[in-house]
């Protein structure tokens, strides 16, 4: 893990409100693993003033790692300005990533919007196992599509809340079907999910209804990224009430789906 | 080799390479920042914050940024002593470096049993008092705004430790001066301020407060003016040494609190921006001192011009 000033190798509009950034660093791209992340400084400035986590995208050409973001705030606003050659200050790779399929596993890869960034990069990982990549966006206009972000050949399944474009509904509820026609494989299954908290609290119980195991990667917020400042904290079910709470950033970002209290976040 | 300029200041019983601390709960138990720090370098770690047992802290969401500063609610949350000794200051006993333990009681009786607890225990150069938090429902703060319970604190821990005794001020008082003279008077052998300042921020869309605990403290650039005149203020009503703190985010800043006359400073929110900060400070006021040609970084400190003014005309100038 290191902090650099490091270049920007692009940074492309992918739809209306979403932007992928490639940035230079041999060493961040050696280190990185899917479910990752980096914190990257949006100015020099002091406003805003902290750092932003970004889930790591993907890793191209050996030294570029890809981080996808969506216009938000003041911050990602900023970032939509910058250019190819700009330098940013970008500390990584952080936390814990996911843990990749075992033999026979087959992987279930739930995506919700933005969240389909570290899922990009899990799914370019993973070599030997059968991948089944469904994403959840809020209409067609909001689509991230695969082409846009990687040169891997990956297949995605498609679903909107509008049902302008694929499955008609939320993702999880393409899940649910896929469970369902599926029921008699016998591959044993890994459900990889990222996405808005609802959405994660929603694939969290339908793994756990029919005892799939299922990793999720959580959101907070952050100040220092290296567990120092315990600011992104999250609830964990605990036995003993005094240690309820792990650190996104260290523990995490990603969990196992049912040590979460999901009933209390 | 040159070792001028001399970084090294003395603050009573406490020595430091250099005036460059870190602040408490920033900096967590020093190993978390090891990619970046190399703490024998710095002239001291103030660790997180301990109590007596174990606390988990405030439920989430516990930050949020606010222009030019950060608010936090984390409540304390910390190992607890008997964690931290045991799994913690083994490998802060290797360092070549102060290692600072700040304590936070809920009760004058829990003061006294942090000290007991860490008296005599190797690889600590001193005790930090903390009864200033204002994150926590019991409320350190509630300690830190009144002077007597504040005097009645420091006497305890200083009765009942073999360390120099740090306490460390709320700005959130209406004259800080009292507190300081209050606990310098119960035999507090250095003062350190500020903590953060209390605050709140909205969610306007959802029109709920952005944290869960409602209101926290304020840090960073935004609160270094307030910060920087405690300093003043304390410097000229106390004889013990100050420790500056408040926003500091490069050697500038840190410069003026060393003119201002802290003898040492503190870092804090910088840490989580940059986490080499504290290096960098030290390497920029080394560079100060060698540009204007100061040989001993204590020849700043203090160092602050006396405004006179003479009256022209009937106006007041300033001189």
């Amino acid at each position: 893990m290191i902090d650099q000033h490091i270049e920007i190798v692009f940074n492309r509009k992918i739809n209306h409100g979403t932007f992928l950034m490639g940035l230079r660093s041999p060493q961040i791209a050696f280190e990185s693993r899917p479910g990752q992340f980096v914190m990257m400084r949006v100015d020099e400035g002091i406003d805003p003033l902290l750092r932003r986590p970004f889930s790591i995208c993907g890793v191209c050409d050996e030294d570029i790692i890809c981080v996808l973001y969506k216009t938000v705030g003041h911050g990602t606003e900023i970032l939509t300005g910058k250019k190819a050659g700009d330098k940013l200050s970008v500390m990584g790779p952080l936390g814990q990533g996911f843990i990749l399929p075992g033999n026979n596993e087959k992987a279930i890869l739930v995506a919700g919007g933005i969240g389909a960034a570290p899922l990009y990069f899990l799914a370019g990982t993973i070599k030997n196992n059968p991948i089944e990549f469904m994403m959840g966006f809020g209409s067609s206009k909001d689509i991230i599509p695969p082409e846009h972000i990687t040169k891997q050949p990956v297949s995605v399944s498609i679903a909107t809340d509008d049902g302008s474009e694929g499955y008609s509904g939320m993702v999880t509820g393409r899940l649910n079907e896929y469970l369902d026609m599926h029921i008699h494989e016998k591959d044993a299954l890994a459900i990889y999910a990222c996405g808005p908290l609802p959405m994660l609290k929603k694939t969290a119980s339908i793994a756990s209804d029919r005892n799939i195991t299922c990793q999720v990667s959580l959101e907070a917020m952050m100040a220092c990224g290296l567990g120092a400042c315990q600011g992104c904290a999250i609830k964990i079910l605990s036995q003993d009430n005094l240690t309820p709470y792990r650190h996104v950033c260290k523990d995490g970002p990603v969990f196992p789906s049912r040590v979460i209290d999901w009933s209390n976040i | 080799m040159n070792n001028k300029p001399d970084l090294r200041v003395k603050l009573g019983p406490l020595e430091l390479k250099n005036p460059v601390m870190t602040a408490s709960g920033t900096f967590g138990y020093g190993r978390e920042f090891e990619s970046f720090v190399n703490p024998d370098l710095l002239g001291g770690i103030v660790v997180k914050g301990l109590s007596l047992k174990p606390i988990a802290g405030n439920p989430p969401p516990r930050i949020a940024e606010t222009p030019a500063g950060m608010l936090n609610a984390i409540g304390l949350a910390n190992i607890g002593i008997d964690e931290f000794i045991d799994k913690k200051l083994p490998w802060l006993k290797t360092l070549h470096t102060n290692v600072v333990v700040n304590i936070y009681g809920h009760s004058i009786d829990e003061y006294e049993g942090l000290a007991k607890a860490f008296k005599g225990v190797e690889g600590v150069s001193a005790l930090e008092v903390n009864i200033s938090c204002p994150n926590v429902e019991m409320g350190g703060m509630v300690f830190g705004k009144d002077p007597a319970v504040s005097a009645r604190i420091t006497e305890k821990v200083v009765k009942n430790t073999d360390k120099p005794v740090i306490v460390k001020l709320t700005p959130n008082v209406a004259d800080i001066r009292l507190m300081a003279r209050a606990v310098e008077e119960s035999g507090a052998a250095i003062i350190s301020l500020i903590n953060t300042l209390t605050g709140m921020a909205i969610d306007i869309e959802r029109r709920r407060p952005k944290l869960a605990n409602i209101s926290g403290g304020l840090s960073g650039p935004a609160i270094k003016p307030v910060a920087l005149y405690q300093v003043w203020q304390v410097v000229n009503a106390v004889k013990i040494p100050v420790i500056g703190i408040g926003g500091i985010m490069d050697y500038r800043d840190a410069l003026e609190f060393l003119i201002a006359g802290a003898r040492a400073i503190q870092v804090g929110t910088a840490n989580f921006v940059n986490p080499r900060a504290t290096l960098e400070i030290i390497e920029g006021l080394r560079g100060y001192c060698l540009e204007k040609g100061i040989d001993n970084i204590n020849d700043i400190i203090g160092s602050l011009k006396k405004i006179s003014y003479k009256t022209f005309k009937g106006e007041r100038i300033w001189t």
